[in-house]
C-alpha cells in the first residue's frame, strides 16, 4: 500500500477516533431533571404587565409570584399573603406578606416592594385601573405590612389581585416595579419558584428557567393557581417550535415532555400513542368572539348589530373550526358557562340563525346593502375558518359581506384602524378569548364601552359603563351576579361583539409527566418527570 | 486580479444601498403595524399610538430610512422592536445553525451530485443515466417538507436512529451537531443533488464530444483520468456557476428545511421578524443575506480563472 493512502486511512481512523470520542463524552453533563415543554408561542417580551400576551403571563407564572390567586373552584385564596383583613367600614384592607419570601437575587420581598408592583400594574391593567379609581391610598405599616384605603367600598380588590389572567398582578422588586408602565422591565428578579435564565433565553428558539430552591411555597396542596407552588423538577426548557407537526414527533419520539397546545387535527395521532396522554389543562377554555367597529356604518346602528346576533349561530363555528364535539360547547352566557357569573338571561331566541327575522330587522334598520368589510385571518388555524362562516351566514341574514383574506398580524394592524371599511378600515373582526379573561363585566375587554377609550370596535354606551360601575362597587356576589346579568340584557340591546362558543384545547403530555397543573394559564410547578 | 477584486468589493455598496432602499420601501407598504401587534388584543388606539411614538414609527419616512442608514453606517443594526435585544446579537445567534446547514447540505451535494452527473454522462443511455436522470426530475419535483417528513418518520421515528429536531451547537460537541444535522442536510441536499448533478451530466456529455478528449483516450488514458482530468476540468465552469446560485438559494430554502427540524438559524429569525413585522431585524437579515450573494458571486467569478486560464479579469 503506498505511504500516502496508508498516511489517509491512519488519518481517518484518528478522526473517526476524535468523533466517536467525543459522542459518548457528551452526555455525562445532564444530571437533573428538565422538563422540555413546547408553548403556544415564543416568548418575546418578558414584561408581563407591559403586555397581555398569554405567553408572558405564562413567564410570569414562572418566575412572579402573587398576592392572591384563584384556586380550582375559582375562589381568591391568598398566595404572598398570610393574613389579611377588610376594617368594618370596607375602606381598609390590610395585609401581611408570608414570613421567608425572597427575592431571586436573596433579599427579602417587602411591603414596600408589593405597593410599587400594585401601583405599575394598576396604571396598566384595565382591571387595575379601574381599582385604582378606588384607591385613595397604599401605606407601608412595616417591612410585611401594607393597607389599600379606598375612597369606597369595591369588590375589586381580592378579584383584581387575584386575576388569573392577563395582566396578572404579579410582585416584583421596587427597584423593577419602579419602571414606567409604558417601558418595558429590564431586570428579571422575582421570587416565584422558577428563576428565568436570561444567559440562556434565545427568542426563536428556547427559554430556560431554573429552580428557586429558596422558594418558600404555601402549604396548602395546589388548586388551580393557589397553593403551594413546588417545583418538582430542576429545569424548565419551553422550545420554540413553529411546526406543530414536528413538536408532535418530537413528542412521539421523546424528544420534549409537553405540548401544550397541538393543534386539534394532530389530535388523533396523539391519541394513538400509547407513551402519550392528552391532559385537560385549562377546562374553561377559549371563546370565539365576533367583533363589531361600532363606528362604522351600518354597524353604528345597534339594530345592524342586533341582526347579526340574529344571524350567527355558535355550532356552525365551532363545527367548522374545531369539529371534534368533545372539544367545543355551544354557550349563550356571555361570561362563560359553568362559572359563577354564567346565566342565559336575556338570551332566547338569539345567536340561532333566525334569517328571517334578521333580514326583517335589517329593513327595519333601513340597511342600505353597504358591504361588510370582515377581516380573514388565514394563518391561523384556530381562526382561519371562521370568517368563511361568518359570510355565509351573515349573507343569508341580508347582510353583503366583503371578506379580505390577510395574515393575522396584518388582521391586528388594521382592525387598530378607525378609517372608513372602504379606505382601510374594517367592518367585523374574529377572534379567540382565553375564557379566565371574560369571567366578569370588568375583566371582558369587549364589554368596556368607553368610546374612544374602549378596544378596538369602539362601543360607546354609558348605560353599559354605568353597570360595569356598579360592579365595580359591589362586593356582595349575589348583587354582583344580578348585576351581571344585566350587563348581559343590556349587551342584547347593545351589542359590541357577539359570542361565538366555547372550545377547548388539550395539552399532551409523555405518560411519565405527572402533576399537570389544571388552570386557566399553564404552569410549571407540581410537574413531576419520572424516567427518561 | 486584486484590483479586480477591489472593484468588486466597491460595487457592493452601491448594490447594498439599492437593496436597503428596496427592503426599507418594501417592508412599509406591506400591511401590518409593530405597535398594534406590541399592544396585544385588549389595547385602545392611544396606547398603539403611544408604542408606534416609542418605537420612532410616527416620524415621516424618509427621517425614519436615514436614521435607519446613518445607525448602520456606524455599525449600529438597531434593537428588535419585539426581543429588546441588538440585532447584531440576535443575528450572530442564529448564524451558526444556519452556516453548518449549508455547509454540510453543499458538502453532501457536490459529493453526491458530481460524481452521479460525470457517472450518468459516462453511461449515458443506460439504465444508470437514466435512473440519474429519473432521481433529479424527482429530486426537483418533491417539496422539501414532504422529503423532512418522510425522512423524520423513517429515521427518527420508526428506526430511532437520529433525533427528529434542534440544533446543538459546536462548541458542545461535534457528533451531537452532526447527528442533528443529517436528517435536515440530506433533506435540504435532494433538490441541489438533483439540479447539480443534471447540470454535471449536461456540461460533461458536451465536453465529451470535443477533439482533446479524443485525443486523450487516443493517448491511451484510462477512462477515470479522461473523466476526471479532461472532461470534468474542462466542464467544471457551468458546474460552479450552478453551485454557486445554489449556495445563494440555499439561504431561502433552509426557511422551511429550519421549521420542519426546527433549528433556531436566520431562516428562521427571518419568518418570525417578518410575521412579527420586526423591521429593524428585516432589514438586516434581508441585508446581510444580500451581502452573501454579492460574495458568493464574486467567489465564482474568481473562481472561474482558477478552472479555465483563458478566463482573466
Amino acid at each position: 500500500m503506498p505511504f500516502r493512502i496508508r498516511h489517509s486511512i491512519a488519518m481517518a481512523a484518528a478522526v473517526a477516533f476524535a468523533v466517536a470520542a467525543a459522542a459518548l463524552a457528551a452526555p455525562a453533563a445532564l444530571a437533573q431533571t428538565t422538563l422540555r415543554v413546547v408553548k403556544h408561542s415564543d416568548l418575546k417580551i418578558v414584561d408581563p404587565i407591559w403586555t397581555t400576551a398569554y405567553i408572558t403571563r405564562d413567564h410570569g407564572y414562572m418566575i412572579y409570584d402573587t398576592l392572591f390567586a384563584t384556586d380550582a373552584n375559582g375562589q381568591i385564596k391568598p398566595q404572598m399573603i398570610d393574613k389579611y383583613e377588610l376594617s368594618a367600614d370596607k375602606l381598609t384592607w390590610t395585609m401581611t406578606l408570608r414570613e421567608g419570601l425572597l427575592w431571586h437575587d436573596g433579599a427579602p420581598v417587602t411591603a414596600e416592594d408589593c405597593v410599587a408592583s400594585i401601583r405599575r400594574w394598576g396604571a396598566r391593567d384595565a382591571t387595575g385601573q379601574k381599582l385604582m379609581t378606588f384607591v385613595k391610598d397604599l401605606p407601608v405599616v412595616d417591612a410585611k405590612t401594607f393597607r389599600i384605603v379606598l375612597n369606597a367600598p369595591t369588590g375589586l380588590v381580592l378579584a383584581g389581585l387575584g386575576k388569573p389572567s392577563s395582566n396578572v398582578p404579579f410582585m416584583m422588586p421596587k427597584r423593577v416595579a419602579a419602571t414606567p408602565p409604558s417601558d418595558q422591565i429590564t431586570d428579571y428578579t422575582g421570587s416565584g419558584p422558577f428563576v428565568f435564565r436570561k444567559d440562556e433565553w434565545k427568542p426563536g428558539d428556547k427559554s430556560v428557567y431554573v429552580k428557586f430552591d429558596k422558594y418558600k411555597p404555601r402549604t396548602e396542596p395546589v388548586s388551580g393557581l393557589a397553593g403551594g407552588k413546588i417545583a418538582k423538577v430542576d429545569r424548565v426548557e419551553w422550545k420554540q417550535m413553529a411546526d406543530q407537526q414536528t413538536a408532535v414527533n418530537a413528542l412521539i419520539a421523546g424528544e420534549i415532555d409537553f405540548i401544550e397546545q397541538p393543534s386539534h387535527d394532530l389530535l388523533p395521532i396523539l391519541r394513538k400513542d400509547s407513551n402519550i396522554k392528552l391532559v385537560d389543562w385549562n377546562p374553561l377554555g377559549n371563546q370565539y368572539a365576533f367583533r363589531f367597529n361600532t363606528t362604522a356604518k351600518p354597524f353604528d346602528n345597534v339594530k345592524v348589530r342586533q341582526a347579526v346576533v340574529l344571524a350567527l349561530n355558535q355550532e356552525d363555528f365551532l363545527q367548522a373550526v374545531i369539529g371534534d364535539k368533545q372539544y367545543y360547547k355551544t354557550c349563550k352566557a356571555l361570561f362563560v358557562c359553568g362559572t359563577p357569573l354564567a346565566s342565559d338571561k336575556g338570551m332566547d331566541g338569539l345567536i340561532e340563525s333566525n334569517f328571517a327575522k334578521s333580514q326583517a330587522l335589517l329593513k327595519e334598520a333601513g340597511y342600505d346593502g353597504t358591504p361588510i368589510v370582515l377581516l380573514h385571518s388565514t394563518d391561523l388555524q384556530v381562526l382561519t375558518n371562521l370568517a368563511p362562516v361568518a359570510k355565509q351566514l351573515l349573507e343569508k341574514g341580508g347582510f353583503k359581506v366583503d371578506m379580505q383574506d390577510m395574515d393575522w398580524q396584518s388582521v391586528v394592524a388594521r382592525r387598530v384602524k378607525k378609517d372608513p371599511p372602504s379606505a382601510g378600515g374594517w367592518h367585523a373582526v374574529l377572534t379567540s378569548w382565553v375564557s379566565a379573561d371574560i369571567l366578569n363585566p370588568l375583566s371582558t375587554a369587549f364589554l368596556n364601552a368607553s368610546c374612544d377609550k374602549a378596544a378596538w370596535g369602539w362601543p360607546c354606551d354609558a348605560e353599559m359603563e354605568k353597570l360595569r360601575d356598579d360592579f365595580a362597587r359591589e362586593t356582595d356576589p349575589a348583587k354582583q351576579k344580578a348585576i351581571a346579568e344585566a350587563v348581559q340584557v343590556r349587551w342584547t340591546q347593545y351589542p359590541t361583539h357577539v359570542h361565538l362558543g366555547q372550545w377547548y384545547q388539550p395539552g399532551a403530555a409523555r405518560k411519565n409527566i405527572d402533576g399537570v397543573v389544571v388552570a386557566p394559564a399553564s404552569v410549571f410547578w407540581n410537574i413531576s418527570k419520572t424516567g427518561k | 486580479m486584486l484590483a479586480y477584486i477591489g472593484k468588486r468589493l466597491l460595487a457592493t455598496i452601491p448594490v447594498m444601498a439599492v437593496v436597503a432602499v428596496f427592503v426599507f420601501a418594501m417592508l412599509r407598504l406591506t400591511p401590518g403595524d409593530p405597535a398594534a401587534i406590541l399592544a396585544g388584543a385588549s389595547a385602545t388606539t392611544q396606547d398603539v399610538a403611544d408604542i408606534r411614538a416609542k418605537l420612532g414609527l410616527d416620524a415621516p419616512l424618509l427621517t425614519q430610512f436615514f436614521a435607519w442608514i446613518g445607525r448602520m453606517a456606524t455599525g449600529d443594526f438597531g434593537e428588535s422592536f419585539f426581543f429588546k435585544k441588538q440585532v447584531a446579537e440576535l443575528v450572530a445567534d442564529r448564524i451558526e445553525p444556519t452556516l453548518m446547514l449549508a455547509l454540510t447540505t453543499m458538502t453532501l451535494s457536490i459529493l453526491v451530485a458530481v460524481p452521479l452527473g460525470v457517472l450518468a454522462a459516462y453511461r449515458q443511455g443506460t439504465w444508470i443515466d437514466r435512473l440519474v436522470m429519473g432521481f433529479a426530475v424527482l429530486g426537483f419535483s418533491v417539496p422539501v417538507f414532504v422529503i423532512g417528513y418522510v425522512l423524520i418518520y423513517v429515521f427518527a421515528i420508526e428506526f430511532k436512529w437520529l433525533p427528529v429536531q434542534g440544533y446543538q451547537p459546536l462548541a458542545e460537541g461535534l457528533w451531537g451537531c452532526l447527528q442533528r444535522l443529517v436528517l435536515p442536510s440530506v433533506t435540504l441536499s435532494v433538490i441541489y443533488i438533483a439540479l447539480i448533478a443534471r447540470i454535471t451530466r449536461t456540461s460533461v456529455l458536451e465536453v465529451l464530444g470535443e477533439d482533446y478528449i479524443r485525443t486523450a483516450r487516443a493517448k491511451g488514458l484510462t477512462d477515470l483520468v479522461v473523466l476526471m482530468r479532461h472532461a470534468l476540468r474542462n466542464a467544471a465552469v457551468p458546474i460552479v456557476t450552478v453551485i454557486g446560485i445554489g449556495i445563494a438559494l440555499l439561504i431561502g430554502g433552509v426557511v422551511v428545511t429550519e421549521s420542519v427540524f426546527s433549528i433556531p438559524g436566520l431562516g428562521r429569525l427571518t419568518v418570525d421578524a417578518v410575521l412579527a413585522r420586526d423591521y429593524p431585524t428585516i432589514q438586516a437579515v434581508i441585508l446581510l443575506f444580500s451581502f452573501v450573494y454579492v460574495l458568493v458571486n464574486l467567489v465564482v467569478d474568481l473562481l472561474y480563472t482558477v478552472l479555465d486560464p483563458r478566463i482573466r479579469y
